[in-house]
Order: structure tokens, then C-alpha cells, then sequence
């Protein structure tokens, strides 16, 4: 199994990063380009068969450590 | 896994001449394995084996008392500095693989360096850089300008500067190294071929030195650091070719990645692991990583050394021998252990949480063994590849763009029409302007030990204990150690080289030397970066050849040895070769804490006083060849640059030296690109208190009888001021005499830049007790105005310029950051 | 006294620390590797600059699981005094000691430059030694120390007294050319509700000594040192 985590920034955090991207793609002439929120992806893999089980632990493991509660949001699937 | 059989087309692929495959074949006594064929093909590369430069760098300069590992001994030369403390330090370049990916290029180029550093033993206190890109702004006439579709060009520079400086950054701030002083150039010629020298300095005491040496017949071989992978590969056979678009793009996927938190790690354990005695040889592995490193210690104790792969730890699956030996993964090590204290090696390396492995063994056969699944893969000789490696006395032609060159003159060139205009548009142009952009990026004060930070000629550091790698246990240091202060400064001026090659080289020293000079310091020892183009090119390697004959003789001069260094050759693109560039970083050393002087005016109302002739009066172009002023104003690179005199430059650092030890000297800054005006303004503007906080200083600056050359005699230069002769015929070209006329140009007045300059201020009272000393010390010296008053206001016969100090600082400060936006 | 200075895998500035702590100002300083799981003799914990495991996943994230912070949090609890100085104030943010988060700085670079700070409250152990309205001049090195909470935070940061250090200008005022890095409300350093543990991002070690131009941060250690002593400390130079 693998699990696959999504990590941005909360929406009211500034988000510098984002900012810079947005007008990069403005000046190079892209239309149509709102915020950008440039985050992390992780791919876990995982040995371990019981994915509910899984589930609950890469739950935990995002809440405790891979994000900042404070200043993240994350997302994440198993498959 | 079945290996390729080998082809002349596979040896002409690893860059081997068909004379160079018949020598290895004679030096193994066979035909090589596939494996052997990369083995040779690295150790036998530029970037190894110096084949092409070798007999020059003989012909420099490589003895002192002071010398305690000399170059090419070792990984980096060292220097005792008394108290049986000593300095390691080297320069090395990373400029291909910069080239092709900037950011890890010049990250990994820095952790090569470092590495370089403490595999000595010693403790890596600074880094330093030089830097050379293509022009990041537009100017309205740009030097050697194609004029066609310039946008595309300068963005590209611009990427690949922001990543170089991103790149050091990273590694350097994350290991915890103060980065503390530098220089960047841009120019045309570096467009596409980016020049990345980074410099580490370490220190340790005499006894500590390390060498790079498999002593000890059965002695356990031991590779640290972290899994081999396929980074990298080739990539010091890569260093050794022009760079094209091709192998630009080919060597994309290989590039090494760096990580300087492993590197932290892997220093701290090092330098722990040598403290306990268990060591009996260390060495990084650089450039073609196992092979290097196992061929150069055996080479080096005239011992053997036996490898197994299989214990090599590897990151990537079914990796071949060939990738295995000639990987270039970062941040490892090969550590020869006295047998029976393995366990030591374990026990450290494991309270670091690093990876470490058994791999072989020191023999008595003087071969190099690497087996594989059980099968000798390589069988060579370790002293006969490492030091019998080709040797090419190339040809040398002198180039035939010298002659325009030398027939240049400034009949073409009108002077100056708006002279305020000008020294704008100089402080403002990337070269010249404060590279603050740069260097805020650094974290320059990490160790507690920078007390002159970047934005001074030198950077100035104290060497505390706790610089010092620790001493074991077992063995207590019986004194405390007394600080030290030592100075560093890198420069290389590649226009001046270009356009001489012999007066360029001994102008990169001087200038090096007259830095250390202005901060208080006198010189130990240099170490050099040769960033030339390809030297089969008879022209080319002229440049070479003239240039490091300059440089040998002016380190001679400033009895300046040299401990080390690196050659990076083939730099070309398309476009052309790039302008010949030694960069060369000194380092020396400040007796007193009261010596440290930095370039900035400090208070107003003190004398302003040059040391040094207004304009070198012999000088047919009187400074303005190769100038700043020339290329960024008129753009022409071109005339014989200034004259070096070395016997006056040393003179005048002598001078100075005595001056700043007499506790008068207030300020010091040596006049180099952009003339004396530049050098004034930059004395009113340098100081930096805190963010968005310069500290700016008026001067007020007569120069009005100091345009007319020649010099007079000494007994009448340092008294009084004589009356203002009347000039204005000359400085409207109307003179009778020719070269009279020419010589009372504003531009050469202002921005000429004949060297053994350096502008100092005084306290008033000091002014007439300073110029008399001058005198005695038989150097010329002229006081020229004051600090303080409305801005910077320079008199010269033709005009007088007005400049606001906060307009000059906003040009001089922030205009590469206007570029980067 | 002695200082405890914690020792991570990548930390960078902890010599500097114990340099300061005892070479200028005379106290005992020891370093304490993150495996450890006991303070020892401590009357005060520092959490050192640099960049603790690399920084790897976000900057203290990894740090704070170390042994030695459990430690750290039952000494804390306990009201012992713990300083977190840059990717100290991050971990400490991080582990949840200080309030807050330390972000990428707003122009994306790393800035190491002077900075000019004016302390807020001589109203904690950090400050009590710094004269009122005196800007201490001290060195900030970070690449991302844009200080942010949410807005519920701040405002009980501000109505506690929680805020310690604002970067200002020569002149001492709060504005946005002084901010180097796009912290909030220009906040520098901060404490907690209980006034023992606080977290700066500028390096108080990197001006404590003059022949680095400047001495100021000394002020900040020699609160401390008072608050533990209860008594104005005569210093060595």
C-alpha cells in the first residue's frame, strides 16, 4: 500500500510562495490565474495489508508531525 | 551483467586520445575491463590529473617556512599561523556542473570544498566564493554586444545567478559555515558558462593534520556517509570538455544532489572519530568518488588497497562496478582505520546515525583491487595511474587580438560630458555595485567569529578554541589557545587578464595582496582557481600560460605561496571562450585586534589622503584600458589594461601596513574597477548598521591640481599644496602637446585605474604627520580632501561633481536586486 | 549558573551559545545531545540556532520528538527558563511551547543582516535587564522566520504582554521596511502565558561580544541570568 499526502498552507497564512508563482505565470502570459498555494506532497510506502488501520495511522502521523496544525492543511489517500 | 566490449569509439567517448589508451594498455600490461577503461578515464581526466597544466603550476611559487603541507601534497595545502595553530585552505571550481543545474551545481561545489577541508583534519570555519555570470541588465551599450535578441540571454544569466547563490546559500548556511567574503562579476563572456570557485578555510593544530594515505598493511578500509547512487556519474570527466548544449543536456539526469545536513554530520563525526587516534589515513570522495579516493591514498602511502563493492552501500538496485567506482554521490568519505580499533569507527558513526561499512583492506601489492560478485573487476597499479598520468606541453601562440589590442588608444574615445552621470551608471552596474543581494543571503556570521563582515576589501575573522576541532579525551590541552585574526579577499579581474595575460595575472595577486593591505592584514599564503578555455587551442592556452607566469611572479613578489588550488579548463560555449580568469583567494594575517581597518569614512572633518599616484603618467591609456569606465560607459573592453609595478605595490602595502600599525589610520580602501571616483563614493556609502540602515558620510574632494602628470618628486608632493595651475587649454584638448592633453582627461582622472592605489582617511591632526611619514616610507601621498559636508563633491579642473549620498547608496545598494525582481 | 544547551543533529549555532554563556559572561554551559533523555544539573535550558535535521520536513518539526525535549517539557512545566534562539524558537513553536509558527520569510531568501529591536515588556526573564526604549542591535540569519498565529492567538499574545521583541527602525518604529522577514505585527520574539519560555528568531549570541561590533544581545542573557539569581550579576569581559 502507499499512501499519498497532500500539505498546503491554510488559506489565511500568506503564502509567499503562491504569490510568487501567481505572477510568474501572469507575466509569462497565462490567463485566467487565480491564488496559487504551492504545498508538499508525500508518498508513503506502507508493508503493512489493513488499510482502515493505515488510514488512522497516517491520520495521526499527519496530525502530530508531517503538518503544522498552525499554519496546514492536509489531505491524504491510500490505495 | 555483460559489460561493452571496448571500441575505439568507447575510449573516444571517455574522452582518451588513442596515444593516452596505448599508455594505459602499457601501464596494465593488458587491454582494460570496462570498469578500468572509467577508472583511467577519470584519473586521467584534466580535472584529476592537471595533464594539461601541470608543468606551469611548477612554476609557481610553493615554498615558505611557514608551510606545513604544501601543494598537491594532500587534499588542501596548510599553513602554520604560530602557537602551533595552523590554517587549511584550497579553491575549487564547480563551474559545468553549475553550468547545467545552478543551484545543486554550486551547493555541491561548496560541500566538495568543505569536505576538502576537514578530510585535512581541520575545522571548517569560513567559505568564501567567486562567481562570474553573464550580464543580469540591459545597459545602453554593452561590451562585445551581438545586438541580436539580447532578453532571452540576460534571463537566463539572471536564473542562473539567483540558483548559484541560492545554491551556496543552502548548503553553506545549513552545514553552519559563515559565508563572509566573495566577488561577482558579469560579463559577455561568462554567458552560458557560468564560473562557481568556492573556497573553505579550516583550522587545527599542527598535530592534528590528517592525511590522505592507506597506511598500515591490513589496516581496514572504511567507506562512511550516506548510499552510492548513480549521481553524478562521470562527472569530473565531464569537467573536462567544452560544454555544449549537448552534454549540457546530458548530463542533466546525473547531476548530484547535495545535503549539508549529512555533511554537518559527517564533519562532526570525522573530526570525533580523528580525535581518538583510530585514524591512520582519511579521504573525501570527490570528483570519480571510490576510484579517486582509493588510487590517491594507496598512490600516496605506496601501499595497495583491495575493495569489495558489494559492501558498498548502494541507493540505487543492480548497480554495475563501472557506476559504483566512478559515482559521484556527495558527502562520502573512505576512512582507513589502525586495525583492531574498527570498533571505535562503529560507536561514532553510529551515535551520528550514519551509515557505514567495512569495505576492504591496505595491501602490500601496490595494486588497486575492486572486486565484484566475487570477480576482480579492476586490477591497476595505484602510484603508476595516479602519478604517471599523460603530461601535454601544449602549444602557445600569442593571440592574435592582442595586437588590436595594443594599438588601441583613447582618440576615439570622447571624454567624459556628464561626469556624475557616469560614476552613476558605474556604481549602479552589477559588477561594481554592492553585492548585498548576494551576500544577505549567506548567513556570514555563524561560529561567532566574523568581525568584519561582506562589504568590506577583506572579511575579517577571529580564531577562538572552540574553531578547533576537540582534542581527545585522553589527551588534555595543556594551554589555552591565544585568538588569532586573519583576512581573506578573493579577486580576479578576467578583462585585465584578457587583455594582458601577464600584467592581468600580477594584477589579480596585487589586488588580493592591497585588499589585505587596507584591512590591516599581511599575506601567508594564496590559493587559485585557473578557469581558462580549451588549452589545445594554442591562443588560448597562451592566455594560460602568460597569465600564470604573472601570477607566480607576483606571489612572489608579496611573498604569497601557493598552498593548493584547482585548474577548471574546456569553459566555452558556442559563443566563444570565456576571458581568461584566475581567481585567486589570499589569506593573512592581523597581528592586533587595533589593526582591523575597514574602507568606510568614519568621521567627519578627518583627511582624506591617496596613497599612491592620481594618474600613472607612463600609462599611454593612463588606466583606462580594460576599464570599468570603458566597458560600462563606452562599451569597449579593450587597450592594455593598467601597469602592475610590483616592487611600488609591495611598497605601498608596506606603507600602509606601518601607517595602520602607527593607530592613524581611520579608514582604508583600495582603488581598483570604476577609479578613484568610484573608490570615493564607496568610502562614503560602504557602512552598513542594520537593515535599511546605511550610515552615509559626505567628502568633499579637491583633485583640481592633481590632473596634471607626470608625478613631481616626492619632496614636493607631501608638503603644502601648490597653486592650482591653469588648465583649462588642456582639458579642452587644445593643448600643444598631445600626450599632455590626453593625460588631463576627466575620465582618466576619475575613473582610470592605475593600480597601487588605496585612498585613507586620518584624523585632521594626523593629515601632515601622515604625508610626512609616506615620505619617509618612500611612498608618494597627497591629501585630497575631507569627510564630512553636503554629500560627495569631487573639484577637478574641467567640472565639479555633486553627487547625494542617499542617491549614490540607492544605485550602489540596490541595483542587483532591481535586476532580480 | 548553569545553562543546558541542546545539541541536535544539524544544530549549528550551539557553540556559539556556549561560547557566550561561558567565556564572556562567566556561567557554566554544557551541551546536551539530543538522545539524552535527562537535563541534568540545569537552571536553564537554551535552544540553539541552525537547522536541526535539516530542516527537512518543516523547520523543528523533527527536533521536537528528540528525547531531550520531553525533557525540556517537563522542565518548562516545571517553570525552569528555556530560550529558543532562531531554529530554537522554531522547535519550541513547533512542540508546542510557544504559540504560533515560524513561515517562509515574504521575499523567499534567507536574510542574515543586522536588525534593530525594541523590547516591548521588561516584564519577563528575557528583559528585565533591557533599559526601557534602548534598540538592541542584533543579527537575524533565517530563511523562514515570518512569525505567524491566528488572529485569536495574537490578540491574547498582545493583551498578555506575550510579545518581547518587534524589529524597528533607527528610529525605533515599527514599519514595514524594518521587517525583514514579514512577521506579523513585526514580531520578533515572543514568550508564553507563563513568562518562562521564549523564543526569538534574531541571535542575541552573534552581539554579545564588542569585537563583533556590537554587544547588545548580552542584555538578553543577563536577564536571564538575573531573573535566576535574583540579583544583578557582575560580569566578565
Amino acid at each position: 500500500m502507499k499512501a499519498k499526502i497532500v500539505i498546503t498552507p491554510k488559506k489565511a497564512v500568506l503564502d509567499p510562495q503562491g504569490k510568487t508563482v501567481q505572477n510568474a505565470l501572469a507575466l509569462m502570459g497565462y490567463t485566467g490565474v487565480g491564488a496559487v498555494h504551492v504545498g508538499k506532497y508525500l508518498e508513503i510506502e506502507l508493508t503493512g495489508a489493513d488499510k482502515d488501520m493505515a488510514s488512522r495511522q497516517i491520520a495521526e502521523a499527519c496530525h502530530k508531525i508531517l503538518s503544522n496544525p498552525v499554519i496546514e492543511d492536509y489531505r491524504f489517500e491510500i490505495e | 551483467m555483460s559489460e561493452p566490449a571496448i571500441t575505439p569509439e568507447l575510449v573516444q567517448k571517455h574522452n582518451l586520445t588513442p596515444e593516452e589508451y596505448e599508455k594505459l594498455k602499457a601501464t596494465l600490461g593488458r587491454e582494460p575491463s570496462y570498469t578500468e577503461l572509467g577508472i583511467f578515464s577519470v584519473m586521467w581526466s584534466e580535472h584529476c590529473s592537471y595533464k594539461n597544466t601541470r608543468p606551469l603550476l611548477k612554476t609557481f611559487p610553493t615554498k615558505s617556512p611557514r608551510i606545513l603541507v604544501g601543494a598537491g601534497e594532500e587534499n588542501a595545502g596548510i599553513i602554520d599561523i604560530g602557537d602551533g595553530l595552523a590554517i587549511a585552505f584550497k579553491i575549487e571550481s564547480h563551474n559545468h556542473p553549475s553550468a547545467v543545474e545552478p543551484f545543486q551545481g554550486a551547493a555541491t561545489g561548496v560541500g566538495g570544498i568543505i569536505r576538502d577541508i576537514f578530510t585535512m583534519g581541520a575545522r571548517p570555519i569560513c567559505s568564501v566564493n567567486s562567481l562570474r555570470f553573464g550580464p543580469i541588465t540591459e545597459d545602453a551599450k554593452r561590451a562585445n554586444s551581438t545586438g541580436a535578441n539580447e532578453l532571452s540571454p540576460i534571463a537566463n544569466n539572471r536564473r542562473l545567478f539567483g540558483g548559484v547563490v541560492a545554491g551556496i546559500a543552502h548548503y553553506g548556511n545549513c552545514f553552519g559555515i559563515p559565508t563572509v567574503a566573495g566577488e561577482v562579476y558579469f560579463d559577455k563572456s561568462y554567458e552560458g558558462n557560468p564560473l562557481v570557485n568556492a573556497f573553505c578555510l579550516g583550522v587545527l593544530r599542527h598535530e592534528q593534520i590528517a592525511r590522505g594515505q592507506a597506511c598500515g598493511i591490513g589496516n581496514p578500509v572504511f567507506y562512511v556517509g550516506p548510499a552510492t547512487g548513480r549521481d553524478g556519474l562521470a562527472g569530473a570527466a565531464f569537467a573536462s570538455q567544452d560544454l555544449t548544449e549537448e552534454s549540457a543536456e546530458k548530463q542533466r539526469g546525473a547531476v548530484q544532489v547535495g545535503d549539508p545536513f549529512m555533511e554537518k554530520l559527517v564533519c562532526e563525526a570525522c573530526l570525533e572519530l580523528l580525535a581518538t587516534g583510530a585514524v591512520a589515513g582519511i579521504q573525501d570522495m570527490g570528483a570519480a568518488g571510490l576510484t579517486c579516493s582509493t588510487c590517491e591514498t594507496a598512490a600516496r602511502a605506496g601501499t595497495g588497497i583491495e575493495i569489495e563493492l558489494d559492501k558498498v552501500p548502494q541507493r540505487a538496485p543492480d548497480m554495475s562496478s563501472y557506476e559504483i567506482m566512478l559515482s559521484e554521490s556527495q558527502e562520502r568519505m573512505l576512512i582507513i582505520v589502525h586495525k583492531g580499533r574498527e570498533e571505535e569507527v562503529k560507536r561514532i558513526f553510529d551515535k551520528w546515525d550514519l551509515p557505514w561499512s567495512e569495505i576492504g583492506v591496505v595491501t602490500d601489492t601496490g595494486h588497486m583491487v575492486v572486486k565484484h560478485h566475487g570477480k576482480i573487476v579492476a586490477d591497476i597499479p595505484a602510484r603508476k595511474i595516479a602519478d604517471e598520468s599523460p603530461v601535454y606541453q601544449r602549444e602557445a601562440k600569442e593571440p592574435a587580438y592582442l595586437k588590436e589590442v595594443r594599438a588601441f588608444n583613447l582618440s576615439g574615445v570622447p571624454d567624459t560630458q556628464d561626469p556624475m552621470a557616469d560614476l552613476k551608471a558605474l556604481l549602479g552596474w552589477p559588477t561594481i555595485a554592492s553585492k548585498n543581494w548576494v551576500y544577505r543571503q549567506y548567513d556570514h556570521m555563524v561560529r561567532d567569529n566574523t568581525v568584519v563582515c561582506p562589504g568590506s576589501d577583506a572579511a575579517v575573522l577571529r580564531i577562538k578554541e572552540d574553531c578547533l576541532p576537540a582534542v581527545s579525551a585522553t589527551q588534555h590541552a595543556t594551554h589555552t589557545t591565544p585568538e588569532k585574526l586573519i583576512a581573506l579577499s578573493v579577486d580576479g579581474n578576467g578583462a585585465y587578464v584578457y587583455l594582458d595575460p601577464y600584467e592581468g595575472g600580477k594584477i589579480v595577486v596585487a589586488e588580493a595582496a592591497r585588499n589585505l593591505a587596507c584591512s590591516g592584514a599581511a599575506p601567508l599564503g594564496v590559493t587559485d582557481n585557473l578557469n581558462y578555455a580549451n588549452p589545445h587551442n594554442p591562443e588560448l592556452f597562451w592566455q594560460l600560460k602568460e597569465s600564470v607566469r604573472g601570477l607566480a611572479d607576483a606571489c612572489r613578489a608579496f611573498n604569497a605561496p601557493v598552498t593548493g588550488g584547482n585548474c577548471s579548463l574546456y569553459n566555452q560555449h558556442p559563443a566563444g571562450p570565456i576571458d581568461p580568469t584566475p581567481t585567486v583567494a589570499m589569506v593573512g594575517m592581523i597581528d592586533k585586534p587595533e589593526h582591523i581597518t575597514t574602507q568606510w569614512f568614519k568621521d567627519e572633518g578627518d583627511a582624506i589622503i591617496l596613497l599612491g599616484e592620481v594618474v600613472d603618467a607612463s600609462d599611454p591609456l593612463f588606466g583606462l584600458g580594460g576599464s570599468a569606465y570603458l566597458q560600462r560607459i563606452h562599451g569597449l573592453k579593450n587597450g592594455t589594461p593598467p601597469r602592475c609595478d610590483l616592487e611600488k605595490e609591495k611598497e605601498l602595502h608596506l606603507a600602509l601596513r606601518a601607517l595602520i600599525y602607527s593607530g592613524v589610520v581611520k579608514s582604508a580602501h583600495d582603488c581598483s574597477e570604476g577609479g578613484l571616483a568610484v573608490t570615493l563614493a564607496e568610502s562614503c556609502i560602504s557602512q552598513q548598521i542594520a537593515r535599511e540602515t546605511p550610515r552615509l558620510i559626505g567628502a568633499q574632494i579637491d583633485l583640481t591640481e592633481e590632473a596634471v602628470p607626470p608625478s613631481p618628486p616626492l619632496e614636493e608632493r607631501a608638503g603644502e599644496r601648490r597653486p592650482v595651475p591653469n588648465l583649462d587649454a588642456a582639458v579642452h584638448g587644445d593643448s600643444p602637446t598631445a600626450d599632455r592633453a590626453a593625460a588631463l582627461r576627466l575620465d582618466a582622472l576619475l575613473f582610470g585605474e592605475a593600480q597601487g592605489r588605496v585612498i585613507i582617511s586620518v584624523a585632521a591632526v594626523d593629515a601632515v604627520k601622515v604625508l610626512a611619514q609616506a615620505k619617509i616610507l618612500g611612498i608618494s601621498a597627497t591629501r585630497i580632501g575631507t569627510v564630512g559636508g553636503e554629500g560627495l563633491q569631487i573639484k577637478t579642473p574641467g567640472a565639479t561633481l555633486s553627487g547625494d549620498v542617499t542617491e549614490l547608496h540607492d544605485l550602489w545598494w540596490n541595483s542587483i536586486a532591481r535586476a532580480m525582481r | 549558573m548553569n545553562f543546558a544547551v541542546l545539541q541536535f543533529p544539524g544544530s549549528n549555532c550551539d557553540q556559539d551559545v556556549v561560547h557566550v554563556l561561558r567565556n564572556v559572561l562567566g556561567h557554566s554551559a554544557r551541551l546536551l545531545w539530543h538522545k539524552d533523555s535527562s537535563l541534568g544539573e540545569a537552571d536553564a535550558v537554551i535552544v540553539p540556532g541552525g537547522f536541526s535535521y535539516g530542516d527537512y520536513l518543516r523547520t523543528g518539526a523533527i527536533a521536537r520528538f528528540s528525547p531531550v525535549m520531553d525533557a525540556v517539557q517537563r522542565f518548562a512545566a516545571d517553570g525552569g527558563l528555556v530560550l529558543g534562539i532562531c531554529n530554537g524558537f522554531q522547535i519550541l513553536c513547533e512542540a508546542g511551547l510557544l504559540p504560533g509558527a515560524l513561515i517562509r520569510n515574504r521575499s523567499l531568501q534567507f536574510r542574515c543582516e543586522h536588525t534593530f529591536l525594541k523590547t516591548a515588556t521588561a516584564d519577563s526573564s528575557f528583559t528585565s535587564r533591557i533599559p526601557p526604549d534602548k534598540l538592541l542591535r542584533v543579527p537575524i540569519a533565517h530563511g523562514e522566520g515570518c512569525y505567524f498565529a491566528d488572529e485569536e492567538t495574537l490578540a491574547r499574545l498582545k493583551a498578555n504582554h506575550q510579545i518581547l521583541w518587534r524589529y524597528v527602525t533607527a528610529q525605533g518604529e515599527p514599519t514595514e521596511a524594518a521587517n525583514p522577514n514579514g512577521s506579523l505585527d513585526n514580531i520578533a520574539g515572543i514568550c508564553n502565558e507563563q513568562r518562562n519560555v521564549a523564543g526569538l528568531m534574531p541571535h542575541p549570541e552573534r552581539a554579545s561580544e564588542l569585537i563583533l561590533g556590537c554587544a547588545d544581545g548580552r542584555l538578553v542573557f543577563e536577564s536571564m541570568i538575573h531573573a535566576l539569581v535574583g540579583k544583578p550579576v557582575a560580569l566578565a569581559t
